[in-house]
C-alpha cells in the first residue's frame, strides 16, 4: 500500500508500520495528558471559587463532566474505526476499536462513580436517576457487551466484524436512548434534578471542565496507542517483522 | 421477493407450531415472572397498580428475549440456515419473514395475555387497552432488535446470556415508551405521545434491523 | 482560590470525603490501567519469545 519513495497517508494503515509509529507518539500524548491534567487540577482546586449552592462538593464537576463527555466520545470513534474496518476490511482499523473499548468503559465507570458521589451531598441518595446518570449507566452496557461479545467469539475476524455491526447499533441507539431517558426523567422527577450548574456555571469552571476534557483525552489516545501496541504483537505473531521485534527485545 | 417471505414466514410458523411446548413455555414464563412481583413487593392494590406497566413490560421483555434463542439457533444447527444464505433470495427477506414469525409466535400471545395479567394488578380498562397497544406495537420492535443480538452471537459459547447483555440496553427506549404509555394513561395526561414514538420505533427498525441481522448473519457463517 | 490551610483544603468545606473519594478513585483507576497495560505488553512479549523459542526448537529437529 506504500509507494516507494512518496509518503502515502494508507501507509501506516498495516499494523506492521503503525507499530512503531504508535511505540513513538505515546510519550508525547501521554506527556500532554500530565501537562493538561496538572493545569486541569490547578484551575479545579485553586483557581475556580467557590459555589454559592453546593460548596466545594462541586469539584467532582471536574472530574464528572469531563470522563462523561470522553466516555460518549471514545464510542463513537470506537464505532467509527468499527465499522472502517467493517467496511474497507483493515484488520488495523478493528484493532484500534478492540483497545478503545477498555479505556471507554473506565471513563463511564468514572463517571458513574463521580456522579454518585457527586449525588450523595447534593441530592441525598447514592444513586440518582437522573438523565446523564442513568444514560451512562446504559454506556456501560454497551462497552461491556462489545467487550464480552468480541472475547466470547474466537475466530478473530469474525469477533472484529460482529463487535462492528454491534458498535454501529449502538452509535444510532444513543441518541435514542438519551432521549428516551431524558423523556423518562423530566416526566418522573420534574425538570429541576439536573446535574450540571450550566445556568450559574462561571468561565473558571467551564475553563477547568474543557481542560480536564482535554487532559483526559490526549489520556486516553496515550493508552489506546499502548493497547494497540499490545493488541498487534498479540494478534500477528506468525510474521517475521513481530518475531524480529520480539528477538530484538529478548 | 413476496413469495420468499411468504414461504419463509410459512416454514417457520409450521415449525414453531409442531413445537407448541416451546412457545407455551414463554407464555408461562411471562405469567410466573408478573407473578413473583406481588409476592415480592406486597399484594396492596395502588402500590401494585402503580408498579403494574413497567413490571409487565419488563417481563414482557425478558420473555421476548428468552425466545430469541429459537429464531436462528435450530435452523444453524441443522443446517438449514446455510441453505437460505445459498439460495439466491434476497437474505434481509428471508430474515424479516423469520423475525416476522418469531413475533407472531412469542409476542402476539403476550399482547392476548397482558389484559388478564392487567387486571391482577387492578388496572382500569382503558389502561389494559393501552397495555395492549403498547405491546401490540412494541413487540415486533423488540423481535427485531432483538434478532440482531441473536444473529450476532450464533454459536458462540454461552450465547443465552451474551444475548441479555447486547439487547437489553437496546431494548430500554422501548421500554420507557412502552410502560410510558399505559403510566399516562393512569394518571391521565394521555399516551398518544407514547405509541407515537413507538409506532416510529417500529418504522425505524422494520427498515434498519433486518438489514444489520443480515450482515450479522453473514458474518456468522462465513 | 485560597484555601486559607491544609486542614480547610483537606475538608472541602466538609464534603471532603466525596470529592477525595472521587478524584482518588479516578486517579486509581487510571493508574490501575496503565498497569494492566504495562503488564499486558510483558506477558505478551514474554510469551511471544517463548513461542518463538519453541518454534525454533521445533524447526531444528
Amino acid at each position: 500500500m506504500s509507494k516507494s519513495g512518496r509518503f502515502s497517508f494508507f501507509y501506516f494503515s498495516s499494523p506492521q508500520s503503525f507499530y512503531p509509529l504508535a511505540g513513538a507518539l505515546q510519550p508525547w500524548f501521554a506527556a500532554l495528558a500530565a501537562i493538561l491534567c496538572a493545569v486541569g487540577l490547578y484551575i479545579s482546586f485553586f483557581v475556580a471559587p467557590t459555589d454559592a449552592q453546593q460548596g466545594e462538593s462541586y469539584r467532582i464537576i471536574f472530574i464528572h463532566v469531563p470522563a462523561a463527555w470522553m466516555s460518549m466520545f471514545l464510542y463513537l470513534v470506537m464505532g467509527f474505526w468499527s465499522g472502517v474496518g467493517l467496511v474497507l476490511n483493515t484488520r488495523l482499523s478493528s484493532m484500534v476499536a478492540t483497545a478503545l473499548a477498555p479505556t471507554g468503559a473506565l471513563f463511564t465507570f468514572i463517571a458513574l462513580w463521580t456522579g454518585a458521589l457527586w449525588g450523595k451531598p447534593t441530592w441525598g441518595t447514592w444513586w440518582v436517576w437522573d438523565a446523564r446518570l442513568t444514560s451512562e449507566l446504559i454506556l456501560l452496557f454497551l462497552y461491556i457487551g462489545f467487550m464480552a461479545l468480541q472475547s466470547a467469539i474466537d475466530d478473530q475476524r469474525r469477533a472484529d466484524k460482529a463487535g462492528a455491526v454491534l458498535a454501529l447499533v449502538g452509535v444510532i441507539n444513543i441518541p435514542i436512548i438519551y432521549f428516551s431517558v431524558k423523556w423518562w426523567s423530566t416526566l418522573h422527577q420534574g425538570a429541576s434534578v439536573s446535574m450540571t450548574s450550566a445556568p450559574t456555571m462561571a468561565k473558571t469552571m467551564l475553563l477547568g471542565m474543557l481542560i480536564m476534557a482535554l487532559g483526559f483525552w490526549m489520556y486516553s489516545i496515550a493508552a489506546t496507542l499502548a493497547r494497540v501496541r499490545c493488541v498487534i504483537l498479540e494478534r500477528e505473531r506468525n510474521t517475521d517483522w513481530v518475531a524480529a521485534e520480539i528477538g530484538a527485545q529478548a | 421477493m413476496i413469495r420468499a417471505l411468504g414461504w419463509v414466514l410459512r416454514r417457520d410458523l409450521l415449525l414453531a407450531f409442531r413445537r407448541r411446548g416451546d412457545v407455551v413455555n414463554a407464555l408461562v414464563f411471562f405469567v410466573i415472572v408478573v407473578s413473583l412481583f406481588p409476592l415480592g413487593v406486597g399484594p396492596e392494590a395502588s402500590q401494585l397498580r402503580s408498579m403494574a406497566p413497567g413490571v409487565l413490560w419488563v417481563a414482557a421483555l425478558l420473555a421476548c428475549m428468552l425466545s430469541l434463542a429459537r429464531l436462528f439457533a435450530p435452523d444453524h444447527q441443522d443446517g438449514s440456515l446455510e441453505q437460505m444464505l445459498l439460495s439466491g433470495e434476497p437474505l434481509v427477506v428471508l430474515v424479516l419473514g423469520k423475525t416476522i414469525a418469531h413475533w407472531l409466535m412469542s409476542g402476539l400471545p403476550l399482547v392476548l395475555m397482558a389484559p388478564l395479567l392487567g387486571l391482577q394488578f387492578d388496572l382500569p380498562g382503558d389502561a389494559l387497552a393501552v397495555l395492549c397497544i403498547s405491546l401490540l406495537v412494541g413487540t415486533p420492535v423488540l423481535s427485531l432488535i432483538g434478532s440482531v443480538g441473536a444473529a450476532l452471537t450464533l454459536g458462540v459459547r454461552g450465547s443465552g446470556v451474551l444475548v441479555a447483555l447486547l439487547v437489553l440496553p437496546l431494548y430500554v427506549p422501548v421500554l420507557i415508551f412502552g410502560a410510558g404509555a399505559v403510566g399516562a394513561t393512569v394518571t391521565g395526561t394521555g399516551p398518544e405521545a407514547h405509541l407515537l414514538l413507538l409506532g416510529g420505533f417500529l418504522a425505524l427498525s422494520l427498515v434498519l434491523a433486518p438489514w444489520a441481522s443480515a450482515a450479522a448473519l453473514r458474518i456468522a457463517m462465513e | 482560590m485560597n484555601w486559607g490551610s491544609w486542614q480547610n483544603f483537606l475538608a472541602m468545606g466538609g464534603y471532603g470525603l466525596y470529592v477525595w473519594g472521587s478524584y482518588a478513585v479516578t486517579l486509581i483507576v487510571l493508574i490501575a490501567e496503565i498497569a494492566a497495560l504495562v503488564m499486558r505488553r510483558r506477558g505478551a512479549i514474554e510469551r511471544l519469545a517463548k513461542y518463538y523459542a519453541a518454534r525454533r526448537r521445533n524447526d531444528e529437529t
